[in-house]
């Protein structure tokens, strides 16, 4: 039988080690699988790379997991909000590394690492200086840039609906990166709003495939991370999400 | 007297622009208010990069869904007929040129309708690109809306961009707030300027050597709110 729901959040993190990459999926404060960062903020590996839209906003979820030092490295494409001074302290002081990669980008290189692709060639970035150091092409008479596949040890994805087969929905525009990111994972781990029979999911409306996915915790009630940051709220650790 | 245009009646004149049925997306800031002077009867699908085709306005206060967001991160509706995606997806929509229009501020414009609108390039700033450089390079024509020149009269429409390029030679009109440029392959062309501003007082304000001076016209704009 195969049952990939987990009962603790704790228990949902704990594989995670040092120096892992993860993917966390959300842009901006829809999507973000709060709870699951938090857990991991209490679980506490460190020298992670993490790979989201934006660098965290606020005092919680991946703005807290920063503010821990667990975190070296950030790859995003837009680091800078009007609540990211956690992430521009932490840069300007040279305490984390930066990769900024071009949105489309970003969201291609998690594709293709999910769809087995060994890399491929978009304009984007061509003439400007994100493409230094990049191998060139040119296809029907247009420069093209050669981009990797971005793997990653783990995952973390918030989802809405989740059955023990690992088979998602995803509420509204908070889908994102969510079903990228779960293909292009060793591990991934998913916070769901609900856990369903299996088959209540009609079939049409599956987004994720659970092959995609290895882990799944209820999480009934998620926390928004925009009325965190409205109440001044802060993750310090250890206190439960 | 010159007239200034607000940056209302910018969005005004720039939304003329786009045709009945087109697939439009808005950058973030300045832009987001083009969808509020579309011209009654033309119906638009507007796209906003983090998933959404179809987006709608504002909802009021009590319908605010924090999972409804546009690229700006505001909160945004969604009308009859709209459809949410991944990320891939909508950025495969934007690379793969199935926007038809998107519109973009700038810093600067270059003669051959260079883009400089993702960094001014400063030691302290932290880089952060999101999805400009996709955008400018994917949408099939790439309308800039800008202030003619910066808060102290420096030219935002140059012959070559001084600050780091999003993209080469994307640029096809640029809207400002005293004329309507287009980039042709000669250089810019001044489709419209503003009652009350010569040519050469448009000259004189430009960083680039601007044509256009027998055919364009006047860029009249309604009293807007």
């Amino acid at each position: 039988m195969i049952d990939k729901t987990i009962e603790t959040l704790a228990e949902a993190v704990s594989l995670i080690k040092d120096g892992a990459v993860i993917l966390v999926s959300g842009f901006g404060e829809s999507g973000n699988p709060t709870e699951l960062t938090h857990a991991l903020i209490d679980h506490g590996p460190r020298e992670l790379t993490l790979v989201n839209n934006n660098a965290g906003n606020g005092h919680v979820g991946l703005a807290a997991l920063l503010e821990a030092g667990l975190v070296s490295k950030m790859i995003c494409s837009y680091p800078r909000s009007s609540h990211s001074e956690v992430f521009n302290t932490m840069y300007r002081e040279g305490r984390i590394e930066l990769e900024v990669v071009p949105q489309g980008t970003l969201a291609e290189r998690i594709r293709a690492a999910g769809a087995g692709i060994g890399g491929f060639y978009t304009r984007t970035t061509i003439g400007t200086s994100l493409a230094e150091g990049k191998e060139r092409r040119i296809y029907r008479g247009e420069e093209f840039v050669l981009e990797d596949p971005l793997h990653a040890d783990f995952a973390l994805v918030k989802a809405d609906l989740a059955d023990r087969w690992g088979n998602l929905t995803y509420r509204m525009a908070a889908r994102n990166f969510g079903p990228i990111m779960c293909t292009a994972a060793n591990t991934t781990i998913v916070q769901a709003r609900k856990i369903v029979d299996l088959g209540d999911i009609p079939p049409e409306q599956v987004v994720t495939p659970g092959i995609y996915v290895d882990r799944v915790v209820e999480v009934t009630n998620p926390i928004s991370e925009r009325e965190m940051i409205a109440k001044d709220i802060r993750y310090i650790g250890g206190e439960g999400p | 007297m010159t007239e200034i245009l607000s940056r209302e009646q910018v969005a005004w004149r720039l939304a003329q622009d786009i045709g009945d049925g087109s697939y439009v997306n808005l950058g973030i800031g300045m832009p987001e208010i083009v969808a509020n002077y579309i011209p009654d009867g033309r119906e638009i699908v507007f796209h906003s990069e983090n998933g959404i085709l179809g987006m709608g306005p504002e909802p009021a206060a009590i319908e605010i869904e924090y999972d409804l967001i546009n690229a700006g991160k505001k909160p945004v509706t969604i009308l009859p007929g709209g459809a949410f995606f991944h990320h891939a997806d909508s950025f495969g929509m934007i690379r793969g040129g199935h926007i038809d229009i998107c519109v973009l501020g700038a810093f600067q414009v270059s003669a051959k309708g260079d883009l400089a609108n993702w960094s001014t390039g400063g030691p302290d700033a932290v880089p952060s690109v999101g999805g400009a450089m996709d955008l400018a390079l994917g949408a099939q024509r790439v309308l800039v809306m800008t202030d003619h020149n910066t808060k102290n009269g420096d030219f935002k429409i140059v012959e070559e961009c001084t600050y780091p390029p999003t993209g080469l030679g994307v640029v096809g009109t640029v809207c400002t707030d005293i004329a309507v440029i287009d980039i042709s392959a000669d250089g810019p062309v001044v489709r419209e300027k503003v009652s009350g501003l010569s040519f050469d007082d448009l000259q004189s304000r430009t960083g680039a050597r601007l044509l256009g001076v027998e055919s364009c016209g006047e860029l009249k704009v309604p009293v807007l709110d």
